[in-house]
């Protein structure tokens, strides 16, 4: 495939933000773009990625699609596969495992019927990967929504937060 | 002293450095010994093993020598309870997830963690827990996966990126889940990637067709000059029980530095091919049957000496001198100059006064100290690939590479302007870069009319002759499909005029091993061995071809492959013309064509000599064993002159045929400036498709066509490269 085939499956707002990311360095390092450039994508593409988004991004970035490979595999924040409309973390990292979040984890995978890492067969909720500490230890346990934070929760509250995701 | 030296201490020992260069360089250099697994001198520094970790004095930890630049005064300790302390530690951190499985591992006997595990790891393994295993995925019919051994050192991701050019290998994932991959399942598809199987420090990457069929230590290692381009790459065969298992790159920094191309190191698989010959072939009543020697040789005898004079031998521009030289004699004292190894070119206009012996014109790593190139008709990554590996870091340095060709052939590096045309006419672009470097000035004389069918200059064409004449070392360099070419007499003319004008050197890439040393050896028609013209030249290859004589000879080729035009020859009726083939392998061509094949060797088991592309004379005895009665062709040709009663050289080896024809050729390679060339009178026709001038790089030669692996790579089955790939300086 010719890299201008690739580019066209980018949307003229995604390539505007990719442009934006690409000024803030300097000429020649598009290649520090290549995270920015994933958000943008993902966000339009539903929460995902695919390898032809990946390789669309490597042509319109002109660096080779294994560097942004690396980039999407490496960090949790990017999917590499199709998940459920909301994001759900629900962190178990000290502070939250000592005050519960491992239980509270157990009783939200109950409630769903999935484990970590998998979605929902309705393609509502993603239960998403054991996330490192999310820097809310005041607040422990506490899980992560579609990046809203929600601290102190009891299984109670946890059903409340899951039930109110359309 | 002065600004760029300093002293340190290494274990107590006081030793000269650079300020600023990495203490492993200083260590290795003294000799104390300092493990490692991610430092490689050919790759950047990555420091991500920690195995190299040592006690610099007034540093609060152990530091990596991989990445710890030197500093005056610095106290070095490589074996220091500290030192060694945190070594041993690193080392068994990478056990944690070694599968430790080295009895069913390639790479047992050979392996550096095997090694620096005895030296560096316990006995004993703490870690009790469940070890990571990573599935496997097919990178390609070269290099097998074993991704749960891999220590995540990064060479092999280091080695596509900074010497490959192209990035086809990347680090996935993180932390303990991290995995080497393409990501998407594909094949790597690189023409030097067989070097990640070296770099690779454990068993990781190995050898597919190599897999499970020896032990390190059963082989016998003999060097060799590879056989199937103009480079002459130095490499060693391993051989069990005389068979060649597997072949390696051997260190040579003037040549391939401590590279092969896949080319080199996988072409020994053809060595087997079901229709390797292993006894002569006789024709009788129109059916083969095995013969003796005496009988193949007394036929083939009777043969030419039916034809008389009219006699011609097209001979493979990979035979060795000593096979060219041979052969020529014999058919000089039989009265025919018609001797040829150009099978694949089509205009002999020129030859005359075309420079005697084609070469690079500069020594193999001058190629990447130059800083403007224009290479006209190459396809130089499938031709030369470690040439092409020069021309990049000549271009990663700076320098500005340019193309001339008829297609446009993806590089692994940033290309300063490709000029582009048609099969036929692309070369007329250098006629307009001759007219834009003359502009004001005289045109060189009896250029008229080539120049006047040039188009006129544009930007770019006045660019490229600014480039080449901006000073610094230029080169014009000629590839394969320029020789090829119905036009290369005016091709050669131009790229002398345009080389003069701009002060650059001209040199040629040519084909096969040794197409300098057949031209030196005499193995052409028009010259005699050491250079010099022949009183009356022969046929040339393009002539013998069109209208074969009543005898001929066909050494180490397959006419229906390896000569243009060739795949028509009809076997003339009984009595007809006789066809006398020296060959390694039966193929189909030959046996439809031939009365008598004789079997030789390749350059696998001859003794013999090469000279490259630089003018290096390079000799090399046979490395393995020759299937039944197959013999050297060297050999089998002195036989066979002695039947034919033609005196011979005095000397019985190889060696000292070789040096015979030294003497003829002098030490000295031929400067394709050093005489004024005349724009060809004759007209030629220019007609050719591409398919006709660019060859895929294992059709090359028989050996190679034999070579299973090589023929599923993508290059084996397309010819040519996929498009889209992207580049990285
Ligand atoms: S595969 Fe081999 S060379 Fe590549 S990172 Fe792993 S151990 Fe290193
Ligand atoms: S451990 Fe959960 S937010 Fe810090
Ligand atoms: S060799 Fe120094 S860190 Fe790997």
């Amino acid at each position: 495939m010719q890299a201008s085939d690739r580019i066209a499956l980018l949307s003229a707002h995604v390539r505007e933000e990719i442009d934006h990311w690409v000024s803030k360095f300097p000429a020649g390092r598009q290649r520090s773009a290549v995270i920015g450039a994933l958000h943008a994508v993902q966000h339009e593409n539903g929460g995902h990625l695919t390898s032809e988004l990946m390789e669309a991004v490597a042509a319109y970035l002109d660096i080779p699609s294994i560097q942004v490979f690396e980039v999407a595999s490496f960090y949790s924040m990017f999917e590499t596969r199709p998940v459920g409309r909301h994001s759900v973390s629900v962190c178990t990292n000290i502070s939250c495992m000592l005050c519960g979040g491992e239980q509270l984890l157990a009783h939200v995978e109950k409630r769903l019927g999935i484990r970590i890492g998998e979605s929902t067969p309705d393609g509502r909720i993603f239960l998403k990967k054991e996330e490192e500490c999310l820097a809310a230890c005041t607040g422990a346990p506490m899980i992560m929504v579609d990046h809203r934070y929600y601290e102190n929760v009891t299984p109670a509250r946890a059903d409340e937060i899951l039930d109110a995701l359309e | 002293m002065s600004q760029d030296k300093c002293t340190i201490q290494v274990n107590g020992v006081e030793v000269e450095a650079r300020p600023g260069q990495m203490l492993i360089e200083v260590t290795d250099a003294e000799g104390a010994y300092v493990p490692r697994f991610c430092y490689h001198p050919k790759l950047s520094v990555a420091a991500n093993c920690r195995m190299c970790l040592v006690e610099v004095e007034n540093a609060p930890k152990p530091m990596p020598a991989c990445a710890t630049p030197v500093a005056p005064g610095m106290k070095v300790h490589t074996k220091s309870r500290k030192a060694i302390d945190a070594q041993r530690a690193v080392m068994e951190f990478l056990l944690i997830n070694h599968p430790l499985d080295c009895p069913i591992c390639d790479q047992g006997g050979e392996c550096e963690l095997q090694d620096l595990a005895m030296g560096f790891g316990r006995g004993v393994g703490r870690f009790s827990e469940a070890k990571r295993v990573v599935r496997d995925t097919s990178i390609g019919p070269l290099v097998s996966t074993d991704m749960t051994r891999c220590i995540h050192c990064t060479r092999c991701v280091r080695f596509t990126q900074e010497v490959g050019g192209l990035q086809e290998l990347g680090t996935m994932g993180r932390g303990d889940r991290v995995v080497i991959s393409t990501y998407i399942e594909q094949g790597v598809n690189h023409e030097l990637s067989g070097n990640i199987i070296d770099l690779c420090p454990v068993g990781a990457l190995n050898s597919k067709p190599f897999r499970f069929s020896a032990r390190a230590w059963e082989m016998e290692q003999r060097p060799l000059i590879a056989g199937h381009d103009c480079l002459g790459s130095h490499i060693f065969a391993h051989l069990m029980g005389g068979k060649v298992k597997r072949v390696v790159p051997a260190a040579c920094e003037e040549i391939n530095e401590t590279w092969a191309s896949d080319r080199d190191r996988f072409s020994y698989e053809g060595l087997d091919a079901p229709d390797r010959l292993a006894e002569p072939l006789l024709r009788e009543n129109g059916h083969w049957r095995a013969a003796s020697w005496d009988e193949a040789l007394d036929a083939a005898a009777a043969g030419l000496r039916r034809a008389g004079g009219d006699l011609a031998a097209l001979l493979s521009p990979s035979a060795t001198v000593e096979e060219g030289y041979l052969l020529q004699r014999l058919l000089a004292q039989m009265g025919s100059a018609s001797i040829d190894h150009r099978l694949r070119r089509r205009d002999f206009r020129s030859q005359d006064t075309e420079i005697e012996v084609p070469w690079l014109g500069m020594p193999v790593a001058d190629v990447e100290r130059l800083d403007q190139v224009l290479v006209v008709g190459a396809n130089l990554r499938k031709e030369v690939p470690l040439l092409a590996h020069r021309l990049r870091k000549a271009a990663v340095r700076g320098a500005g590479v340019a193309f001339l060709n008829p297609a446009r052939y993806p590089m692994h590096f940033p290309v300063a302007d490709a000029l582009q045309g048609t099969p036929a006419d692309f070369w007329l672009h250098l006629a307009t870069l001759v007219r834009a470097a003359a502009q004001g000035g005289e045109t060189p004389p009896g250029m008229a009319e080539l120049l006047g069918k040039a188009p006129a200059p544009e930007e770019r064409h006045r660019q490229a002759v600014a480039r080449l004449r901006e000073g610094g070392r230029s080169a014009i360099l000629l590839g394969n499909i320029a020789l090829r070419h119905p036009r290369f007499a005016d091709i050669d003319v131009l790229a002398a005029a345009l080389a003069r004008l701009t002060g650059s050197t001209l040199g040629y890439i040519t084909e096969g091993a040794n197409a300098a040393g057949l031209a030196l050896a005499g193995a052409l028609p028009h010259r005699e061995a050491g250079g010099r013209a022949r009183a009356r030249a022969g046929a040339n290859a393009a002539e013998i071809i069109a209208r074969p004589p009543a005898g001929l000879i066909l050494f180490g080729i397959e006419p229906g492959l390896d000569c243009p035009g060739g795949a028509g020859w009809q076997r003339a009726p009984a009595g007809g013309r006789f066809v006398v083939a020296f060959s390694a392998f039966r193929g189909e061509s030959l046996p439809a064509l031939a009365d008598v094949i004789l079997p030789i060797g390749t350059f696998f088991e001859t003794d013999g000599t090469f000279v490259n592309g630089a003018g290096q004379w390079q000799s090399f005895s046979a490395a393995a064993r020759l299937p039944g009665e197959a013999r050297p062709g060297w050999k089998v040709l002195r036989v066979l002159a002695e039947r034919l009663g033609v005196p011979q050289p005095g000397q019985a080896t190889a060696a000292a045929i070789a040096a015979e024809v030294r003497k003829l050729a002098g030490e000295v390679m031929p400067d394709a400036l050093a005489r004024q060339r005349p724009a060809s009178a004759i007209a030629a026709a220019g007609e050719v498709s591409l398919q006709e001038l660019d060859l895929p790089m294992y059709q090359v030669d028989a050996l190679l066509r034999r070579a299973h692996a090589l023929q599923l790579t993508a290059d084996g089955l397309a010819g040519s490269m996929p498009e889209g790939e992207r580049l990285t300086a």
